[in-house]
């Protein structure tokens, strides 16, 4: 078989063989079932979620959280991306920020913003905001800074005019870019959020782990954990291998 | 130098398609560069022009000018009656020494990309797309994505993308500088093909000696940096040429020419970075 | 000389302005919100320069110190020889390398009552929680660092018949330590950030408690203060870091 494939199956036989021995060990007690439920119990535990409105609730808060920051982040990102690029003196005094921004542990503003915003949505639409934009930021500087520069003088041998150059040489240039500043948007918004529901908040996924945790209720709490990590990763893992599909075209085979 | 002629080179007509008097160009900035000229030159509609020079002597730059890319410091530039400063204008095509080509379209798409982009309506792009993609050989290419072709077969879509929309002097950068020498010599073919064909006039830039040689009617020599024209041969071939001409004795004149003229301005090139 | 210097000049301007700035928008949001909400700057700095001469202040800071000195020691040790290992295993590397950059995508804060029911609530459970935020980018900076030492590197060692360790010492080493660098600065602020979100969340102790008691217990002033210092202390050390990953880079 040729490398990639047993690279593939070797990681699916490790991650498939770890939940297995998982399983063995909390059902021999060997791990105490107050510390972690076997990960079959998670699933059955999360079916029956899925029967009562809580559960449904909560996906609805979080996801609509995410969503938002998400949407504001690539807006803002691409944006002030954009702008940034066009001026240079600017980018030379952010360029320090954005590469020392994500060494500021951004979660200590939490509190502050729910004292600014209240115990609601905002605040953490604000931390999910505050952490995705960077990325975008930066992806879209790296973007544009790879147009080559032959592209730039195609567009204008060809006589296209500024707007129509972006629209159909430059942001086509940048896509890949781009799509990779999407991810993380995705990515950090959803971080974001989780760890702020879970951290001090009224409703979402993250506060009801949290909750199950303070209330002793394993069986709640991992089906969720197992729930939201889940989710992270097929969300994560979709975007990446359409992101994969995507520049299969444009990188030699 | 004697050349047997079969048939005398084009006429020129009275008035050049390109006209450039005392072109300078001196980039601003900490330092500033003088990088080219004060130059003159006259290109004659439909010949083949070619340029040769030591490395940084502002060929390219010579090129972005004369397509409007950039504008000169000092000097003028007519084409087709018309000034050139700084902005493009119609009838010139260009294919630089990068790959061009559009990763994310396909080769058809690729070309049409200038047709479509003008308004040409459909049934127009699609005759002129198929007629150049049979011209330059890309038939059995037309969905395949630039990065599954050779550096050679993107050069042939990015002259593609150049040629239909019918342009009238066709500017050329070292377009050859990454392929090996038989691609080249090949490709110089296809070029003088395509030079009868549309009736164009060409001006490649190229740092090899035989290849200009081979393929123009005239070949201007520049200096090193600021680049002048220390000289313009006439290579007086025929037309109907092709690479079968390095047999030629006539041709190894002309290239022993070109390199006297060049040597000691290189050897001023190198002089200048490394002494 | 001089352009270098009036270089500095004009990125300290644009630094100082960039302050400004944000000192203006604090302003501006005090002016809005009000006592209750946030402190003006000028407080925060006057109680936070007051807090800490106090000695409570202080052991809150070396409980949230220790965690983390040891939590990074452990993430730089534990990133650095599982990197190695993976990076020269090639087979090895390759399979886990998704695994781990799928690590950063998840929400690590999810995983934190299995560490609070694993290391119960002290000490051990808050360097576990910065260990498994930053012993990933180690991991990952040093794999890549492995992978691309230049073949050239090897061959030549070979032909100046080097041993084994003159190799390592003389020409692996280094080839790998500027990528290493950035990988332990990365790891070094993720750790910070997953002590201080363990203190925020499953503590009596450290300055992720205090902003987070801060908000509880209604004392502005505090979390104010708290987060300012954070803060200050994270851009400063980050710094200093910067200026030694690119002086390594350069080397």
């Amino acid at each position: 078989m040729t490398r990639n494939a047993a690279i593939s199956l070797t990681r699916i036989a490790v991650i498939v063989g770890g939940i297995v021995l998982l399983e063995i060990l909390c059902r021999r007690h060997v791990i105490n079932p107050l510390t972690l439920i076997p990960p079959s119990e998670m699933v059955t535990s999360l079916w029956h979620m899925f029967g009562s409105q809580k559960i449904w609730d909560d996906i609805a808060q979080t996801f609509s959280t995410v969503a938002l920051s998400f949407v504001l982040s690539v807006t803002a990102g691409f944006a002030l991306g954009a702008l940034v690029h066009a001026l240079p003196r600017v980018r030379r005094a952010i360029d320090p920020l954005l590469a020392s921004y994500y060494s500021i542990p951004f979660f200590v503003f939490y509190p502050l913003l729910i004292a600014l915003f209240g115990l609601n949505t905002v605040p953490l639409v604000v931390i999910g905001f505050v952490f995705a934009t960077a990325a975008m930021v930066i992806s879209t500087l790296n973007g544009l800074d790879r147009v080559p520069r032959v592209m730039t003088k195609t567009a204008r041998i060809l006589r296209l005019n500024p707007a129509r150059a972006v629209w159909s040489v430059t942001l086509p240039s940048a896509a890949p870019y781009l799509f990779t500043g999407l991810k993380l948007a995705l990515a950090y918004s959803f971080i974001g959020v989780i760890a702020g529901e879970f951290i001090l908040s009224g409703g979402g996924l993250g506060y009801s782990i949290a909750y199950a945790y303070n209330d002793f209720d394993n069986q709640t709490m991992y089906a969720l954990m197992m729930f939201v990590l889940v989710i992270a990763v097929v969300m994560n893992g979709a975007l990446h291998v359409w992101e994969q599909h995507m520049s299969r075209k444009r990188t030699r085979a | 130098m004697s050349v047997a002629v079969a048939q005398a080179p084009q006429v020129a007509q009275v008035t050049a398609h390109a006209r450039l008097r005392g072109v300078t160009r001196v980039f601003e900035g900490k330092l500033s560069v003088h990088a080219l000229g004060p130059l003159d030159l006259d290109l004659a509609r439909g010949e083949f022009f070619s340029v040769v020079g030591p490395s940084g002597c502002g060929k390219t730059t010579l090129m972005d000018l004369i397509a409007g890319l950039s504008a000169p410091t000092a000097g003028t530039i007519i084409f087709e009656d018309k000034p050139v400063k700084g902005e493009v204008p119609d009838g010139i095509g260009a294919v630089f020494q990068e790959d061009a080509s559009f990763p994310w379209l396909t080769v058809r798409d690729n070309i049409a990309f200038g047709l479509r982009r003008a308004g040409v309506d459909a049934a127009e792009i699609a005759r002129r797309v198929d007629y150049v993609i049979g011209f330059m050989g890309l038939r059995d290419f037309t969905t395949a994505y630039p990065a599954q072709l050779s550096g050679g077969m993107r050069q042939r879509v990015c002259i593609a993308r150049t040629l239909v929309l019918q342009p009238r002097l066709i500017l050329l950068d070292e377009p050859f500088g990454a392929l090996d020498q038989q691609t080249r010599l090949l490709m110089g073919d296809e070029l003088l093909r395509l030079w009868r064909e549309t009736g164009a006039t060409i001006l490649l830039i190229t740092h090899a000696l035989d290849e200009a040689a081979m393929l123009s009617d005239r070949v201007g020599v520049m200096s090193a940096r600021p680049g002048r024209f220390i000289d313009i041969i006439t290579t007086g071939w025929a037309r109907e040429r092709d690479s079968a001409i390095v047999a030629d004795p006539a041709f190894g004149a002309v290239t022993a020419r070109l390199w006297s003229l060049l040597r000691s301005e290189s050897l001023k090139a190198i002089g200048a970075k490394g002494a | 000389m001089t352009q270098a210097w009036s270089g500095l000049n004009s990125r300290m301007l644009d630094a100082l302005l960039l302050v400004a700035l944000a000192l203006a928008v604090w302003q501006g949001l005090y002016e809005y919100a009000g006592e209750a909400a946030i402190t003006s700057p000028l407080t925060t700095l006057g109680y936070a320069s007051s807090l800490v001469k106090t000695s409570s202040f202080w052991t809150h800071a070396k409980a949230t110190l220790a965690a983390f000195g040891y939590a990074l020691a452990i993430s730089i040790v534990l990133g650095v020889v599982l990197g190695l290992v993976l990076g020269f295993q090639r087979f090895a590397g390759d399979v886990a390398e998704p695994v781990l950059v799928a690590l950063y995508t998840i929400p690590k804060v999810t995983l934190y009552p299995l560490i609070l029911l694993i290391f119960g609530l002290g000490v051990s459970a808050k360097v576990a929680f910065g260990v498994i935020h930053g012993v990933v980018p180690v991991i990952l900076f040093t794999l890549n660092a492995v992978k691309n030492i230049n073949p050239v590197l090897i061959r030549t060692s070979r032909v100046m018949r080097l041993s084994t360790w003159q190799t390592i010492s003389t020409m692996l080493t280094p080839a790998v330590m500027p990528e290493l660098i950035t990988g332990v600065r990365v790891g070094f602020s993720l750790t910070m950030l997953g002590v201080l979100i363990g203190e925020m969340f499953a503590s009596q102790r450290g300055l992720g408690f205090l902003i987070i008691n801060g908000i509880n217990m209604h004392n502005v002033r505090m979390m104010m203060a708290v987060i300012l210092i954070v803060v200050v202390f994270a851009i400063a050390a980050n710094g200093l870091l910067l200026a030694f990953d690119k002086r390594m880079h350069r080397a």
